[in-house]
């Protein structure tokens, strides 16, 4: 049945384009990487293979900053996207679930609106809030921050997954005598696991690669990896930078493989 | 008025509504204990919606249901002792086999021993013992039935609920469960109530069949009483295969209804209560009641000509113009063919009814 238009080759100019978009995206991630590994002080001269950049990220100079940032970003990560998940589940089994309420809709846009708001605006609206109220600025108005916006991207994938588990489940689990706690808990729950692992993951992701909003929060003397990372950048930029990127870009690469693997084991069939 | 504690559930003038749509317009019926009761009719009329709210999972927008003279209309899901066999099963994905039948009988309290132990004794039942450790997923749909089965009935339900779950089977498979479920029920001595749309599955395996239009109860009876008997066009439409005929009533006298076709050929049947002299209705024949003949057998015979013989294996459906009527058809078991004669397409013949063939219908 190999009708022509079927073969996406067929097209003109498809293997073009499809490089230019390749190289655009990824030449830089390479070119980081390979650089990372490279034993000159220089950013742009090739001089041999090295792991001295690696050694200077936990070693070097600025070492202890990167430890105490990498530390933050970490235990942050952590929290914000265990709250964030653990909110979005419920908004996702009222959302999914909750039948036909009042103001579905309404609740919907709240929930995904802050991934349509500019992160700047975020940023500046957050600030602006936590002054207000008086909180003073440091880790604990990072992690406020980091749960709140957190929330509708582990939202996406739990609400996703619950969609698609439909619910003559929990009702079987009803007529079998449970609760409808206990037909949550040991039906529903299990079943939407996937969803959950992948929002948490999600979530970490995000912010653990957040900068702009993170930035405008943190008090001063308080850093994570990436306002470390651009504070250091400032001030020109070295290897060692490479070598934090590339290992975070693993810490992605392995997060991303983990989701991928969890979604793929879909334990509704 | 209190319940009647011999008979399983007793619907009163139950009414279900969607806002401003009436799913089931005040349905009243008694469904007895160890009964093998049949909820029939087409996709929308009710069927499942009444189901739904014996097993809890639709609140009553008016009237009562009682289980066992007990009114269990308010009561949630778990607090009903009834258990439903799913139309797409609805097995625990994450679950093995046993584990899903053992599940009701854990959340009833019973150790997860005794719950398996009982989990093991159904599976035995439904002959799926080698499966039980298993996901639900590497059975085929039958096995998955089963299960099913085994699952709802593991608890001791005292009514099990069936919602149309012979449907996602082939036409063999099907008809081997029909028997089983027959067996089981049986057995195990549980009310029944099996939804269906498939008149011919509702005729196999029920004692009793409440054939269901539009929110409404057409008629109640045993199988034969719904075939040979049915009340109205609906019924005798939807059950079966059937002829109809405009007729006007002239006389009814002694249990006979004296009738005459638009033409003025004169046909007699059963009387039927609340249909009299000068009522305009029709006269329902199933086709294997009627046979054919060169010359007229008696004066009522309907003279016709032969369109076309369909040879459907066991029967031979004889399609025939009348000359005064709409097309008929007449069906002659492949056995009879020795005295019931076929004729060729195109020959001039006379439908005969057998005595009481005909029945009255209310509209």
């Amino acid at each position: 049945m190999a009708h022509v238009n079927d073969n996406i080759k067929a097209y003109k100019g498809f293997r073009s384009i499809t490089l230019l978009c390749l190289v655009v995206l990824y030449a830089p991630l390479v070119i980081v990487t390979i650089y990372s590994f490279n034993a000159s002080q220089s950013i742009t001269n090739w001089e041999g293979i090295s792991l001295r950049w690696y050694a200077e990220v936990f070693t070097g100079p600025e070492s202890e900053k990167f430890k105490v940032a990498a530390f933050n970003s970490f235990t942050i990560a952590i929290i914000a996207a265990t709250a964030s998940t653990a909110i979005a589940t419920l908004a996702a089994t009222a959302m999914v679930r909750g039948g036909n309420f009042k103001l579905r809709t309404v609740s919907f846009g709240l929930i995904s609106l802050p991934l349509m708001v500019p992160e700047i605006v975020t940023a500046v609206a957050t600030l602006i809030f936590f002054n207000a109220i008086g909180f003073t600025r440091g880790y604990m108005t990072i992690l406020v921050a980091h749960i709140a916006f957190c929330i509708p991207f582990a939202y996406l994938p739990i609400s996703a997954r619950m969609q698609g588990i439909e619910d003559s489940f929990e009702q079987a689990a009803m007529d079998l005598y449970a609760t409808r706690r206990q037909a949550f808990t040991k039906i529903l729950m299990p079943l939407m696991a996937p969803g959950i692992i992948s929002g948490f993951l999600l979530a970490f992701i995000v912010s653990l690669d957040d900068f702009i909003i993170t930035n405008f929060v943190k008090g001063a003397g308080v850093e994570t990896l990436p306002t470390a990372i651009f504070g250091s950048v400032k001030q020109g930029i070295k290897p060692n930078i490479m070598a934090i990127s590339t290992m975070l870009l693993s810490i992605s690469i392995v997060m991303v493989t983990i989701s991928y693997f969890v979604s793929k084991s879909d334990n509704t069939k | 008025m209190p319940g009647n504690k011999t008979d399983a559930i007793d619907v009163r003038n139950a009414v279900k509504r969607y806002g401003d749509f009436t799913a089931l317009k005040r349905i009243s019926l008694t469904i007895k204990d160890n009964e093998f009761f049949t909820l029939l009719g087409p996709s929308g009329c009710g069927k499942t919606t009444l189901l739904r709210m014996i097993a809890g999972f639709e609140d009553v927008t008016e009237g009562e249901i009682l289980l066992y003279g007990d009114e269990i209309e308010s009561l949630p899901p778990h607090l009903r002792p009834v258990n439903t066999v799913f139309q797409n099963y609805a097995l625990f994905p994450h679950m093995t086999i046993l584990d899903n039948v053992a599940f009701g009988l854990e959340m009833r309290g019973k150790t997860k021993a005794a719950a398996r132990k009982r989990a093991g004794e159904m599976l035995e039942l439904v002959q799926l013992s080698q499966f039980a450790a298993r996901k639900p997923s590497q059975l085929s749909g039958g096995q998955q039935q089963r299960v099913a089965l085994a699952r709802a009935l593991a608890p001791q339900p005292k009514v099990l609920l069936l919602d149309e779950p012979l449907s996602a089977l082939d036409l063999k498979l099907r008809k081997a469960m029909q028997l089983e479920l027959k067996h089981l029920q049986r057995e195990t001595g549980i009310t029944f109530i099996f939804v269906t749309h498939d008149q011919e599955e509702a005729l196999t395996m029920s004692d009793r069949i409440a054939v269901m239009s539009a929110g409404e109860m057409q008629q109640l009876g045993s199988p034969t009483e719904i075939y040979e008997r049915p009340r109205n066009m609906f019924v005798a439409d939807f059950i079966g295969e059937t002829n109809l005929l405009e007729v006007s009533v002239d006389e009814v006298r002694n249990g006979r209804a004296v009738c005459h076709l638009g033409g003025g050929h004169a046909l007699t049947c059963n009387s039927v209560d609340g249909i009299g002299e000068g009522a305009k209705v029709h006269m329902s024949v199933r086709p294997e009641r009627l046979f054919m003949s060169d010359v007229p057998v008696e004066t009522e015979s309907l003279k016709g000509r032969v369109a076309e013989n369909i040879f459907v294996g066991t029967d031979i459906s004889t399609l025939v113009d009348l000359a005064e009527g709409p097309q008929f058809i007449v069906r002659t078991s492949n056995s009879d063919r020795g005295n019931k004669r076929i004729f060729e397409p195109g020959s001039e013949i006379f439908v005969n009814m057998e005595l009481g063939a005909g029945r009255l219908l209310m509209d």
